[in-house]
């Protein structure tokens, strides 16, 4: 890669996590509220350790939950998961084996969930649950299609999220700091006018050492 | 049910059309076992059927044999990959693993309460590798000359597009009649698209007797799909929706007719499923 493209690379990247984690987090409050459930969360599929992972919360557990990973393949999400197929329950907290498993998982039961898989192009990025919608409010197909709308979004979303991680991941792995520079111009970036301004004199006064090392 | 060996039954007629074509004066040797009436109608399809003898397979998470919707389960598989990412079928000691299959087995049970239900797990051995437990179940379903297969679930890899299509053709050919949820959401999945299975979506009816045929495909059958009751893992009863669950309602439905009719091939129970659909004949 040469050094041009590695720096617009880089300037692309770097802090765009921030930005597709809020984009994530966006999808499932407004998940949360248009179906005026209790929560709602994304999971993203981690591939190579065939697992699940808690990548954005609404409602309870949104500050603990984040990063907390379960098998891939079991339960309501794997099921979803793996068929590819959208899932509407209600109850679940009468089957014991279901509300002791996500109680260990997430210290909360729901009474109710709507699980759909994020699919972007061929690709089973995740799924999106929407948890506890008010009891007895009538589930439709209409609501069926809602969900999938928020689960194309989500999936964008989420889709941004995993090649921003892979670009950042392979921008460190080549070791010459181009990784540090870019997220340096992005704070720097969003400075406001003065700060923008002392930070770039402090940058130069730097640049003039190095040079100076370098030529001495 | 005695699964017919298509290449067997057929080999004296072959022999007189070696291009597959029929030569003349052999018509009267195309004899067709069921005789059809004037008007083909509900009682004619399947009034009285249970099921009984007819064999039918739930592809899914596993089943929970001990539910009391469900009944006996006259045999139980799970599916794996080995180390060579071969296939391996082996009995399945986990049951249910997430409550799906179970669900499935008993809206099938409810209407064709005397069928033979076997349970071929696919679910379960991680996400890694399970587009290919997917075939190798539908695979080894094709093989055991199954009568129906439920199959609630797809995949959006078009790598398996093309031998998922020739399973769903063999399957048709070999008269294992497949019945495959439709997408929920607009996506490319497999094998609902495929002509050669019974493809499923929901409606919003509560009566799980009325189905409807979609002049419009690729979705061909609506079935009941929303606010369900269904057995769950652990003994539990829940409500679900899904076109996951209007698939075992027109499980079911083939069961009922195959019980009343055991000769029929696929094209012929299809056919028999239009005429008898809510919004064609289903009424009479």
């Amino acid at each position: 890669m040469s050094e041009e493209l590695k720096a617009a690379v880089a300037a692309g990247v770097v802090g765009s996590e921030e930005t597709f984690r809020s984009l994530l987090q966006s999808v499932v409050e407004v998940a949360r509220a248009i179906f005026g459930a209790q929560a709602s969360s994304i999971f993203l599929l981690d591939e190579e350790n065939d697992e699940l992972v808690f990548e954005a919360i609404a409602g309870p557990g949104a500050d603990t939950l984040i990063g907390q990973r379960f098998p891939s393949s079991t339960g309501i999400a794997g099921w979803v998961l793996v068929t590819r197929q959208p899932l509407v329950i209600e109850n679940v907290t009468e089957d014991p084996r279901f509300a002791k498993g996500f109680a260990e998982t997430t210290g909360y039961v729901p009474k109710g969930l709507m699980a759909v898989p994020l699919l972007h192009e061929e690709r089973v990025l995740g799924v999106l649950e929407v948890l506890d919608r008010p009891q007895r409010s009538q589930f439709s197909l209409v609501e069926m299609d809602l969900l999938g709308l928020f689960a194309n979004q989500a999936a964008i979303a989420l889709d941004l999220l995993r090649r921003a991680r892979r670009a950042e991941a392979v921008l460190a792995a080549s070791g010459d700091g181009a990784d540090v520079l870019a997220r340096l111009a992005t704070t720097v970036e969003g400075l406001d006018d003065e700060q923008r301004a002392a930070g770039l004199r402090l940058l130069g006064a730097v640049e003039e050492v190095l040079k100076r090392d370098e030529g001495g | 049910m005695a699964q017919p060996d298509p290449n067997q039954e057929q080999a004296p007629l072959q022999e007189l059309r070696p291009a597959w074509s029929l030569p003349a004066g052999a018509g009267a040797e195309i004899s067709l076992p069921v005789e059809w009436p004037g008007e083909v109608t509900r009682e004619w399809a399947w009034g009285g059927s249970t099921g009984k003898g007819v064999r039918v397979c739930i592809l899914d998470s596993g089943v929970d044999a001990d539910h009391p919707l469900v009944g006996e389960v006259q045999d139980s598989v799970a599916v794996s990959l080995g180390e060579n990412d071969e296939a391996i079928i082996a009995p399945d000691t986990e049951g249910d693993l997430c409550g799906h299959g179970t669900a499935c087995a008993g809206i099938v049970r409810s209407l064709a309460p005397d069928c033979d239900l076997t349970s071929v797990r696919v679910l379960g051995a991680g996400f890694t590798g399970s587009g290919d437990i997917l075939l190798a179940g539908l695979r080894w379903a094709v093989e055991q000359g199954f009568d129906v297969v439920n199959m609630s679930l797809s995949t959006t890899k078009r790598q398996f597009a093309g031998i998922l299509h020739e399973l769903t053709d063999r399957a048709y050919f070999r008269r294992t009649v497949l019945v495959a949820s439709a997408h929920n959401m607009p996506v490319e999945s497999y094998p609902w698209r495929f002509s050669s299975v019974i493809s499923v979506g929901s409606h919003e009816e509560p009566d799980p007797l009325t189905f409807f045929y979609n002049p419009d495909p690729p979705v061909e059958f609506f079935a009941r799909g929303v606010d369900v009751e269904v057995a769950w893992t652990g003994g539990a009863r829940i409500r679900c929706t899904g076109n996951s669950f209007a698939t075992p309602h027109m499980t079911a439905l083939c069961a009922l007719v195959l019980g009343k009719h055991a000769d029929l091939t696929p094209f012929q129970l299809k056919s028999v499923l239009y005429l008898t659909s809510s919004n064609v004949g289903g009424g009479r």
